[in-house]
């Protein structure tokens, strides 16, 4: 084979990138209705949560699948170490998963059989958050390896760590469901979801300063990275407290739009950080994205296709994002 | 017992892959069904074959429904229990798998919107193209997966280096020896299993003496269809046989249950095979007849199973009953649809009781044929994962311990059990629901583009 011309691993590894933080940012907030669900004071306020997702989630959860099939196609070492050594974490995300996307389908058709997809709708939801936030955290912590291969045990995934991290996104996308919420609810369910905000904020800001003093001591790459003379990236976390700021202030001004952008904001900062303290590590503490590339002539033969299907993609979310604008009333969306 | 994570690894593949594949097949044959009737519908404009469209597209749906979901957990088993395989091959299984997953959704996003919810707010025209789109995306998604798996049993195009193969022929590797025969194969077997479900539940509403006149046009059709599509199925089942005993002589023996080479080898109708003994007991067979369909030659030599040694044998008591399943349920289904040729003189098989009862049952045949036919092909290549390369053994993740197998295994179990339950429960009150009020009758701007918003029915 001829030494490429061309490495195509950037370009991959920013279409990953860019598919997580996609798909953070937008199954985020209908996890987050899903954490929130049976904290609403009412049914009708249920309603309302569910509608105010219900066209879109399916097509957030897109990004995940995406960057499942892309991981292996991209960059395969991710995919073969990631899922042996998260196995039982990955059986709780998609378990979650299913069970929540069941509910959205049948929630709709129920009458006396409700809470029963209530429920199935609020714990799945929750268990698929918690078990993305330790994959954060078990990314942080790195794999043990061996030639290519994971070489840990079954719960190696699951610590003090990784539980922070877990309970960090439960907290982090029930923020940003909350936020979403206000922008898309009004009346008293707008009302209850403003008050989340502020108790959600302090929660999310505790949490992730705990994982912020911590991870330097979990990894001494990261410590390294940060504390070896100040560097542009510190101004990644200085944005994210800015944006923390943004939050608080525009709930204050009863602002409808602007907490769910800052919360947008926050995460987009806070994953910016966590990229720079890894780079360009992708399977730390062994691996980086050169080592877990695939062959060149594979991954360009699937970048022609998705080069045409992403913006494909990227319009018709966006169109059903914009049909779909406005407020969301509870009787619309189901009978 | 030690726990055996290789074994339960193979259960529980087999397990979500064959729960999964009843969807897909299901979908394929319907969803060229529903092109046809909006088809029909846009050239007659005859309202009856709208309300037919919209009936079976909410049966479409929610079967397309359930088959997301459980393709979800699809696409992560790779990676949870055959690492290795999937490191191995990720240069070539992974495009082709990624390429199944846009065609997926690019199918999703441009098409079954508008085939789930756009009657009457586009143009027929449209609509019908729509239906048409949705039916050869269902083709195209089918085709990289039989691609992946054909690979698997005919590997092509490919050179490996350091234990990574990597593709030097994308043409080769794609459209490799067996790939036409499995894709013709499986495309006949979703169009049968479409058949035969219409033709089911056309049969009950006609039992039922719901909406017959429309029933009744519905059933013609479709044992039409079935009456040129059974045979043709024998056909290209047997040539896709042949491509196997070149392939993967092996197999073919464990499906015929002959453990030695020879000569004039009987075709078994009965046998009991004894892999620790490696014979058959109670045999009863036609003479010759295994050498004549194999070799077209009734002297022919048929390879044995002990050309290879124990550890490289399948199962061959699974491999030779599946077989016999999904060829039983063939004869089946060509009988059935010759029965229904015999009965069209005074249009009695839509009056024969005893017909219709038939034809009901007969909605199960193709999910089990499918089924059988996938145990055979998949144990038949055992113990190979890439045939003749790589063992099942080699490709299993090195981690999994027995325990967390089984976990996942009775996880995935119960979940599935739940769902399904759910999904099936449901289904059944769709098509209950009947063709006498389809109408869409809300404006579903604000509802969940989801695929079962389309069927109208109550849970409960």
């Amino acid at each position: 084979m001829s030494e490429p011309t061309f490495d195509l691993t950037y370009i991959w590894a920013a279409i990953i990138a860019f598919g997580v933080i996609m798909y953070v940012l937008m199954d985020g907030f209908d996890l987050g209705q899903g954490i929130l669900f049976m904290f609403a004071p009412s049914e009708h306020d249920r309603d309302i949560m569910m509608n105010s997702v219900a066209p879109v989630w399916d097509g957030n959860e897109t990004w995940l699948v995406l960057g499942g099939a892309g991981l292996l196609a991209a960059f395969p070492l991710v995919y073969t170490i990631f899922l042996p050594a998260l196995y039982i974490g990955v059986f709780l995300l998609l378990a979650g998963l299913i069970f929540r996307g069941v509910a959205f389908e049948f929630r709709f058709k129920a009458h006396s059989s409700k809470y029963l997809w209530n429920w199935s709708f609020a714990i799945g939801s929750t268990v698929a958050s918690f078990a993305q936030g330790a994959v954060v955290g078990a990314y942080i912590q790195g794999f043990e390896t061996e030639n290519m291969r994971y070489v840990g045990g079954a719960l190696d995934w699951l610590t003090p760590f990784t539980i922070l991290t877990g309970l960090g996104l439960v907290a982090g996308y029930a923020l940003l469901g909350s936020t979403w919420l206000i922008m898309k609810s009004e009346g008293a369910t707008q009302q209850w979801a403003y008050r989340l905000v502020k108790p959600l904020l302090a929660i999310v800001l505790i949490i992730f300063g705990i994982i912020s003093v911590w991870t330097p001591f979990v990894d001494e790459f990261v410590a390294e990275r940060w504390f070896s003379g100040f560097s542009a990236i510190w101004l990644l976390p200085i944005l994210g407290l800015a944006c923390a700021y943004w939050i608080f202030s525009s709930v204050n001004k009863k602002r409808e739009g602007s907490p769910f952008v800052a919360t947008m904001g926050l995460f987009i900062f806070t994953y910016l950080g966590l990229l720079a303290s890894k780079w360009p590590y992708v399977v730390p503490p062994n691996y980086t994205l050169a080592d877990a590339a695939s062959a060149h002539e594979s991954q360009l033969f699937l970048l022609l296709g998705l080069l045409f299907v992403i913006p494909i993609v990227l319009v018709y979310t966006a169109w059903t994002y914009w049909v779909f604008r406005g407020k969301v009333k509870a009787d619309q969306g189901y009978h | 017992m030690e726990l055996d994570p290789l074994l339960l690894s193979r259960i529980q593949f087999a397990f979500v892959v064959s729960f999964h594949a009843i969807f897909p097949v299901f979908t394929i044959g319907l969803a060229s069904y529903v092109a046809v009737i909006y088809g029909l519908a846009f050239k007659t404009n005859d309202p009856k074959w709208e309300r037919l469209g919209a009936f079976w597209t909410q049966v479409f749906a929610v079967v397309f429904g359930m088959g997301v979901v459980s393709g979800i957990v699809m696409s992560f088993q790779f990676g949870t229990n055959w690492s290795n395989f999937s490191l191995a091959t990720a240069n070539f299984l992974g495009p082709v798998l990624s390429y199944e997953v846009i065609t997926a959704f690019f199918l999703e996003a441009a098409f079954l919107g508008v085939l789930l919810f756009g009657r009457g707010k586009v143009p027929n025209g449209v609509h019908f193209f729509a239906a048409l789109m949705v039916s050869i995306g269902t083709f195209i998604s089918s085709f990289w997966i039989l691609s992946a798996n054909s690979w698997m049993q005919t590997p092509a195009g490919v050179e490996v280096h350091d234990g990574i193969y990597h593709v030097v022929d994308w043409a080769a590797a794609i459209f490799n020896d067996s790939f036409w025969y499995r894709f013709a194969h499986m495309a006949l077997a979703s169009f049968l299993t479409g058949g035969f479900v219409v033709a089911g539940v056309s049969a009950w509403f006609l039992i039922q003496k719901r909406d017959t006149e429309l029933h009744r046009k519905a059933l013609s059709m479709t044992l039409w269809l079935l009456l040129f599509l059974t045979p043709l199925q024998v056909f290209i089942g047997d040539l896709h046989g042949l491509n196997t005993l070149k392939h993967q002589p092996t197999k073919v023996a464990a499906m015929e249950g002959n453990w030695e080479t020879q000569t004039g080898a009987p075709l078994l109708l009965f046998a009991i095979p004894d892999q620790e003994q490696q014979k058959n007991h109670f045999e009863v067979g036609i003479p010759k007849l295994a050498s004549y369909v194999l070799t077209h030659d009734w002297n022919g030599e048929l390879p044995g199973v002990k050309e290879k040694p124990p550890e490289l044998q399948p199962n061959v008591p699974i491999v030779f009953w599946s077989f016999r399943i999904m060829v039983a349920m063939g004869l089946l289904m060509v009988l059935v649809s010759v029965v229904g040729l015999f009965l069209r003189r005074k249009r009695a098989y839509m009056n024969s009781r005893w017909y219709l009862q038939t034809l009901r049952l007969m909605t199960l045949s193709p999910f089990i044929a499918v089924l059988a036919g996938w145990f055979v092909t998949e144990v038949g290549r055992a113990p190979y994962l890439i045939y003749g390369q790589m063992t099942h053994a080699e490709g299993v993740t090195p981690s999994l311990t027995g325990g967390m197998s089984l976990f996942t295994l009775i996880g995935y179990f119960l979940v599935y059990a739940c769902v399904f339950a759910a999904g099936a429960y449901y289904l059944t009150r769709v098509i209950r629901g009947g063709t006498e009020s389809t109408e869409q009758h809300e404006d579903d701007k604000h509802r969940a583009k989801r695929p079962l918003s389309a069927a109208e029915a109550s849970f409960d």
